[in-house]
């Protein structure tokens, strides 16, 4: 059963016609990557199916629901989270802090509960630091838990970021340039860590990269788009060597380097 | 299940837990006795200054919720002060005083017949102010900064306007007197002791993490599940109560209250009060308040003629808020953080700092040792 | 209602909405460029016709000097205040931007309060500007025509400076994009200060022209119409010069004509323009002229 189904979605400003007919489907489980040059519309996509942005024209469905145009609150409680491109932690939270405001959506208890410290929402708060501390080993940063997220190296910060979206506990992942402004190393980190959580957590993820050397070794399918219009589609393999996708990216990919 | 905390961490939090809470305990039963002991022994014009620091301490903590928790900047307080005011001042006044008032327009008979004792006077007043803040907050709170302050201070201001033309029932610009004197020590720290807790509980609650995410990324907020108008009109609501409940307990301390005490220059007050205090931070906003109140009590006498020995100087009304908008200016510009920043008092922090003390006074003492020589194979 | 009261009342609704608008002007100006509320704009307001006052009252110089020397200090304020409060926070987080223009609108109103004192002053009207004509079985006084046509004058003058000089252009190009501005070499912090300075002419304008028509200033006295004024620039379109205008001549008008016809409701005159601000915000956020900005995600 498809898990996202995007049906000839068209996205316009004003003028600019940003995303034009874009369909695709993802099965449950999968790891794809949505690749482009830079102004494609890759993160208009994202911005689409997490709510952000309303469509123009056409449909976006999660899981069989109808989402398109939701608020993004709540597509996010429906199961679909996402990181951005650049990092947007919270900077007055500490590291377990930003955990646990991805737990919020889920909290029973109501305010009045919380403001008067009612056993039914202490008893809440501390079984959501427990979940929170969990999540944090798992993804080892659990040692970071009380840090500033502003003190924490680049990589970190993104891993955080993905935790507190893993915190809302979604089917479906969206990460938006996760590797921006990493080296080789920290990449190579960076994807493996994305493939270990593909399989710790039942996750679909659906991934943005810039970088097309990044995703090729570890994504099955790989779409690209170019203007807003996806103009290959397969596996990495077929997409190398697709010439639409060399024009495409002429002078900026070193792609073929592998 | 697992729990990362070692053996001894987790002994020292349940230990320390323990001694905060005693710690608590006894300073919020010190502070009662000292209580009992001002409001039966001090002067009506300290105790007025003590009343109006725990009425200020609400509007600052409140405002705080809003402000320096949610990120929302809104004007509105004065507006919600008003409604609080008007609300208790009505129903705790006697009848004689109501019918000597309204002497233009007679007050509606609904109000001009009662005469309710002080509490129920006040939670009518805060649950009032809190739909006030309920009915503004729901359009308001959908514009983004500078609109939100201009819509708040817009709403504050149409209070104003009805209060100042609603002839048969605010008594229009000639305002009420005679409001009785119930405000004393107890009901002033007290209520102020429960917006504290309660704001501090949601503050420090997973609602409260809400809050800042808003303030920190709207975006981000949003993504991760947060409805952010209900979010933002909870703290909008909530603040409202307790500001309206401090307009009730300032009617019935001052005795007299008119439009005019509830324009906007309350709000720019509590801004600034605030702001000083450190956002984001309650303590902050108590320690400001209470600063505010007693140094404009303090520096009264610059407003009256006064002599520096042989050189009489004329009195300039309206020295003390100059002075107080040019520091609130320098702080806005050169101390962001404010006094207290974003942080709170705690016990463990006030040890931490004795420890530190205690640690240079050692140092100090101790004389200057030479070298030990494998230092120097490094 | 006769048609020449109803005239009448249209004449005071225009000239009312040509002051509204000339305030209006320099809040959509810095809110353009800086999308920035400069909260202290109505105070300005208020500063230039009390120079104005003192120029004539106490210094006994002519209105064709005290007028313009207004103008001249209250550009020199608005530039101050812009350098000293606003220049410093443009990289820290927005709402510390709010929190100084509070202040500063705060400062103003307390130092004036000090400065001027509280007690309202009555403003010397020019002889020749308080002459009553009838025009058409219309009864006018001559400031009437006198404000609606320098309204006019200084919207077609700036109009053009903004449309057909470099400087001009260079605002226009900041409102839309400042980073990429600035990168294109323009001097971004001279364009500021140039918009400030106009803002602030216009608002001494305003403030002068409004002490000729309600000739009683006090020290609160440019709050009001600054907040309406912002209303009337949000009505408009805010960062559209043409906009500002429309908006303030619509809201003066709405607010005249609405006294006019419903006289009951005159107390409540001031209430109106918060109405129209709530309606406008919650159903046409943009305004008439207005262009709708996505936020970059």
């Amino acid at each position: 059963m498809t898990i996202l189904l995007l049906d000839n979605v068209v996205k316009r400003f004003g003028g600019l016609v940003a995303v034009n007919n874009f369909s695709t489907q993802l099965q449950p489980g999968e790891l794809c990557a949505l690749i482009g040059p830079n102004g494609s519309g890759k993160t208009t996509i994202f911005n689409l199916i997490s709510g952000i942005y309303e469509p123009t024209s056409g449909k976006i469905y999660f899981d069989g629901l109808d989402i398109t145009g939701k608020r993004p609150d709540v597509i996010a409680g429906l199961g679909v989270a996402r990181t951005f491109q650049n990092i947007r932690l919270f900077k007055g939270l500490d590291v377990l802090g930003n955990v646990l405001v991805g737990q919020h959506l889920r909290v029973h208890s109501d305010p009045f509960s919380a403001m008067f410290g009612l056993p039914n929402y202490t008893r809440e708060e501390r079984m959501m630091r427990e979940k929170g501390m969990e999540l944090l080993e798992a993804l080892n940063l659990a040692h970071l838990a009380h840090e500033e997220p502003s003190s924490l190296p680049y990589g970190q910060q993104r891993k955080l970021e993905i935790a507190r979206a893993l915190a809302t506990e979604p089917r479906l992942l969206l990460l938006d340039e996760p590797a921006a402004g990493m080296n080789r190393t920290e990449s190579q980190e960076l994807m493996d860590f994305i493939l270990h959580i593909l399989d710790t957590f039942e996750l679909t993820i659906f991934l943005i990269e810039h970088q097309m050397r990044v995703v090729m070794s570890i994504c099955p399918r790989i779409i690209v788009i170019d203007h807003g219009v996806i103009i290959a589609e397969g596996a990495p393999a077929d997409i190398q060597n697709d010439q639409r996708v060399i024009e495409a990216y002429l002078g900026v990919g070193d792609y073929a380097s592998g | 299940m697992t729990t990362i905390q070692t053996q001894e961490q987790r002994g020292e939090r349940r230990f320390g837990l323990t001694r905060n809470r005693i710690l608590t305990v006894a300073s919020l039963i010190l502070f009662i006795g000292f209580l009992i002991w001002a409001q039966n022994n001090l002067d009506p014009y300290k105790l007025r200054i003590l009343n109006l620091c725990a009425i200020y301490a609400i509007f600052a903590v409140t405002f705080n919720l809003i402000f320096g928790f949610t990120g929302q900047l809104s004007l509105g307080h004065a507006g919600f002060a008003a409604v609080g005011a008007y609300t208790a001042a009505l129903l705790t006044m006697s009848v004689a005083q109501k019918q000597a008032n309204f002497f233009l327009e007679p007050l509606v008979p609904l109000l001009a017949n009662v005469e309710w004792p002080f509490l129920p006077a006040i939670l009518v007043g805060g649950v009032l102010a809190a739909l006030t803040g309920l009915l503004i907050g729901w359009p308001a709170l959908r514009l983004r900064g500078d609109y939100l302050a201009i819509a708040t201070l817009g709403f504050s201001e149409i209070i104003r306007v009805i209060c100042v033309n609603w002839q048969n029932v605010t008594n229009g610009s000639l305002g009420l007197k005679g409001i009785p004197g119930h405000t004393n020590l107890y009901w002033s720290w007290g209520w102020a002791i429960i917006t504290i807790f309660v704001v501090k509980k949601l503050v420090d609650s997973s609602y409260g993490r809400a809050l800042k995410a808003i303030r920190d990324d709207e975006i981000a907020a949003e993504a991760l599940g947060i409805h952010l108008a209900r979010h933002k009109i909870l703290a909008f609501t909530l603040s409202s109560f307790f500001v309206g409940v401090g307009g009730a307990l300032l009617a019935n301390l001052i005795s007299t209250i008119d439009p005019k005490v509830f324009m906007f220059f309350l709000a720019y007050q509590i801004v600034g009060i605030t702001v000083m205090g450190g956002m984001g931070s309650l303590t902050g906003s108590v320690v400001a308040a209470v600063l505010y109140t007693v140094f404009l009590e303090v520096l009264r006498p610059i407003e009256s003629p006064f002599s520096i020995g042989p050189i009489n100087v004329p009195g300039i009304p309206g020295m003390r808020m100059v002075l107080f908008s040019i520091l609130l200016l320098l702080v806005i510009l050169f101390y962001q953080k404010g006094l207290f920043g974003g942080k709170e008092f705690s016990w463990d922090g006030l040890f931490a700092i004795g420890g530190k003390i205690r640690a240079r006074f050692a140092r100090a003492s101790v004389p200057p040792a030479t070298p030990p020589a494998n230092l120097k194979e490094e | 209602m006769s048609f020449s009261l109803f005239m009448q009342h249209l004449a005071n609704g225009v000239s009312l909405g040509s002051l509204y608008a000339l305030i209006a002007i320099g809040y959509t100006m810095v809110y353009g460029i800086l999308r920035l509320i400069n909260f202290a704009h109505g105070d300005i307001v208020m500063v230039g016709a009390y120079v104005a006052f003192y120029g004539i009252a106490m210094f006994l110089l002519p209105w064709w000097i005290s007028f313009p020397l207004a103008i001249v200090l209250t550009i020199l304020l608005g530039v101050i205040i812009e350098r000293a409060a606003y220049k410093p926070l443009r990289e820290v987080p927005r709402f510390q931007l709010f929190t100084s223009a509070v202040a500063v609108s705060f400062l103003l109103e307390n130092l004036a309060i000090v400065v001027f004192s509280g007690r309202p002053k009555a403003f010397p009207r020019p002889p020749f500007m308080d002459q009553t004509f009838t025009l058409g079985g219309v009864r006018i006084v001559s400031y009437t025509p006198l404000i609606i046509i320098s309204a006019l004058l200084l919207f077609g003058l700036l109009t053009l400076f903004i449309h057909r000089t470099k400087v001009g252009m260079a605002m226009r190009a900041l409102s839309k994009d400042i980073e990429t501005t600035g990168l294109m070499g323009v001097d971004t912090d001279r364009v500021i200060m140039l918009a400030f300075a106009i803002g602030s002419a216009l608002a001494a304008v305003g403030g002068v022209l409004w002490a000729i028509k309600f000739p009683q200033i006090n020290p609160l006295m440019g709050v009001l119409p600054g907040l309406k004024a912002f209303i009337a620039a949000v009505l408009g379109g805010i960062g559209n010069i043409t906009g500002a205008m429309i908006g303030g001549f619509l809201l003066g008008i709405v607010e005249i004509m609405i006294v006019a016809f419903f006289p009951d409701l005159a107390g409540y005159r001031d209430a109106f323009a918060y109405t129209i601000l709530i309606l406008v915000l919650l159903f046409r956020p943009t305004g008439i002229m207005g262009e709708v900005e996505p936020e970059k995600v």
